[in-house]
């Protein structure tokens, strides 16, 4: 008999926890935080049932550190907060980033800046994702806005993460993390799953920061392979180096690991834009409301799209650059005082007409709201 | 004979970047020696470090080793124990490292009682950054950031473990080279979690401004003030005064190892 997939009535965040499973995940190490708490909550009942194992740590640092630790020891990892977390583990972020250890960050996304409004959306950690951990190095974000694609992009930040041998932060927001929704839950197989890349060669050749590919084979620590792994600029063996050639060859690579595979990794949804004069652009939360205000103009007879990005970084250039050259304008829809906006006007050149609603009230943004914005 | 360390250094690691007189080499040798009667295979081992003098250790030791952030070892190593309680953990840092940015994670890695040993290379001082002064420098002392001697009452990093929860807690001192690999030992024998405190001299730190000038006055100074806690037992309060006691400082095998634990807690199975 044909299996089929078990429909389920889940909360957005439920949804990260069951993805994460999906995807293998086998260690989950967090620090209890509104409105991300349901992720550890659930995977703390069910990674135990499902070979994996939890731990609260005492802070958010120790979270992401220990996340780390477990990947170096080759478990799927993932770790989960909200915008006053996420600051905190930026120190280890940036440690995953250098060390080349694949985790998945969770950030849902809260107002304001400090401790803001903990019980309301926003989506103004975009910049703080991007840039936010010091020091040149790649970011990929990605921007669910259905508590299915909480699921899916959970899976695919764990796909990404062990491709690239990276860090990969999913950027959701309050009213996603919280909302409930019925997902039919794909069934084993339906939905890629990536495994790490170990190597197999001979010990006396594994360079675990080979510069001679973009991607390194990584060793889990206790397979053989004993190196070492250090936040320093290092060789390609994982040693501290002063090495101008070195650091600048490591460095570079970094960044082009994940600018040289941008159609593998950027992931778009067009809705209703091949006709389109009007482009929204908003993601998360926003792209709900946003679609909705598409369907709504296109029943007065304006020719309105919703170009939404289920990832954030890299940002979307080559679409909106594409639109910007069809359309009379974009608008960005988002609850920040601006973040993504300068992204959309950088990536469209000056080659059609940016505009711009926001909201930082702890209030989402109503469909009504930006049909007025789109067609005024 | 004397012993080999050349299975268990790198090739083209050394030399180090301890000054000369730094009493970290001896230490790290005492822990070669100590693993090796373990008989821990290097594929099995790991050796975390945080950020500091003491914390460059494990790039020079043919383990599984990370080098991490600033006071955090500890927590990539319950990451690491978590995702694989085979491999043997030896977790280390210095005072500074461990006490004053780490001390959430020590203090919380103590009371979860996980299997590894933690080791604390206390030398009174900041040595990386040039001599600054840490929870562990005595009141009085000088340092580039107490120009006028330190004001803040010093951390006793053993009496820490006891109390965070800790179940296996020493102290030795990089003198007293073969007294610390035996403790190395009865630690890395431990089940849970294990904290041996060894105090050591920084001559460029500390020593040039603490009227302690050669490398040799320190370890003098860490010989007559060392007592055995069976000397001590038998010593008055004022005889006591100033010095400090070192051996199997505390040891309890009553509490649960968090990992065994967590399995037979949550019924985990291998999937």
């Amino acid at each position: 008999m044909e299996k089929k997939r078990e429909r389920k009535f889940l909360q957005g965040n439920d949804a990260v926890a069951l993805g994460a499973l999906y995807a293998g995940c086998k260690f989950y190490a967090g620090y209890p935080i509104t409105p991300s708490t349901e992720v550890a909550e659930r995977l703390a009942a069910w990674l135990p049932k499902n070979g994996g194992r939890f731990i609260q740590m005492e802070d958010e640092i120790s979270a992401m550190a220990a996340v780390i630790g477990a990947s170096l020891a080759g478990k799927k990892s993932l770790t989960a907060t909200s915008g006053p977390g996420m600051s905190l583990k930026l120190e280890n972020l940036g440690y995953g980033y250098m060390a080349e250890v694949p985790c998945v960050v969770l950030n849902v996304m809260r107002g304001g800046p400090s401790t803001g409004t903990p019980t309301g959306p926003g989506q103004a950690d975009i910049m703080q994702a991007r840039w936010g951990t010091h020091g040149d190095h790649p970011c990929i974000a990605l921007t669910p806005s259905t508590v299915y694609e909480q699921f899916s992009q959970t899976v695919r930040a764990f796909n990404l993460a062990e491709k690239y041998r990276m860090p990969v932060i999913i950027l959701s927001d309050e009213i996603i993390g919280h909302m409930r929704e019925a997902i039919e839950v794909p069934l084993e197989g339906e939905l890629e799953v990536i495994e790490r890349e170990k190597p197999a060669c001979a010990i006396d050749e594994y360079k675990p920061y080979d510069n001679s590919v973009l991607v390194p084979k990584m060793a889990s620590f206790g397979q053989g392979y004993r190196y070492h792994v250090t936040g320093l600029n290092h060789d390609e063996y994982g040693f501290p180096t002063n090495s101008a050639k070195l650091i600048g060859l490591q460095e570079e690579r970094l960044i082009k690991k994940v600018e040289e595979n941008y159609d593998d990794i950027v992931q778009v949804e067009h809705f209703m834009c091949e006709d389109a004069e009007h482009i929204i652009f908003a993601f998360g939360s926003s792209a709900r409301a946003s679609k909705d205000a598409v369907l709504n103009l296109r029943k007065k007879g304006v020719k309105a799209g919703l170009l939404k990005p289920l990832t954030i970084w890299p940002f979307p250039d080559r679409e909106i650059s594409e639109y910007a050259s069809k359309v009379k304008d974009i608008t960005v829809v988002e609850l920040s005082v601006g973040q993504s906006v300068r992204e959309v006007s950088r990536a469209a050149g000056g080659r059609c007409n940016i505009k711009h609603i926001y909201k930082v009230d702890s209030k989402p943004i109503s469909p009504v709201d930006i049909e007025k914005a789109v067609e005024g | 004979m004397a012993y080999n360390y050349e299975k268990y250094i790198r090739k083209g690691r050394l030399p180090h970047i301890w000054c000369p007189g730094c009493g970290y080499g001896i230490i790290m040798k005492s822990m070669i020696r100590a693993i090796d009667a373990m008989g821990w295979s290097k594929d099995e081992t790991v050796i975390a470090s945080g950020i500091g003098c003491a914390s460059r250790l494990p790039g020079y030791l043919d383990f599984n080793t990370l080098h991490t952030t600033h006071g955090r070892s500890l927590a990539f190593a319950t990451g690491i124990k978590l995702a694989n309680p085979e491999l043997k953990i030896v977790a280390l840092g210095g005072d500074g490292d461990m006490s004053a940015i780490g001390g959430n994670h020590f203090i919380h890695a103590c009371r979860r009682n996980i299997d590894m040993t933690v080791i604390v290379f206390n030398n009174n001082i900041y040595g990386m950054t040039g001599g600054q002064y840490s929870p562990t420098t005595p009141l009085g002392a000088k340092a580039t950031t107490a120009p006028y001697g330190m004001l803040e009452p010093d951390f006793d990093i053993c009496k820490l473990a006891v109390a965070a929860g800790a179940t296996f807690v020493g102290r030795s001192t990089s003198y007293h080279a073969l007294p610390m690999e035996k403790l190395f030992k009865e630690a890395f024998s431990h089940k849970g979690l294990s904290v041996v405190e060894i105090i050591a001299g920084c001559p460029t730190g500390f020593g040039r401004k603490n009227n302690q000038k050669t490398p040799t006055s320190m370890l003098l100074w860490q010989k007559d003030h060392a007592v055995t806690k069976q000397m001590a037992e038998k010593m008055s309060a004022e005889e006591l005064e100033g010095k400090f006691i070192t051996g199997v400082l505390y040891h309890d095998t009553s509490k649960k190892e968090y990992v065994e634990n967590y399995d037979a807690v949550t019924g985990f199975s291998e999937k």
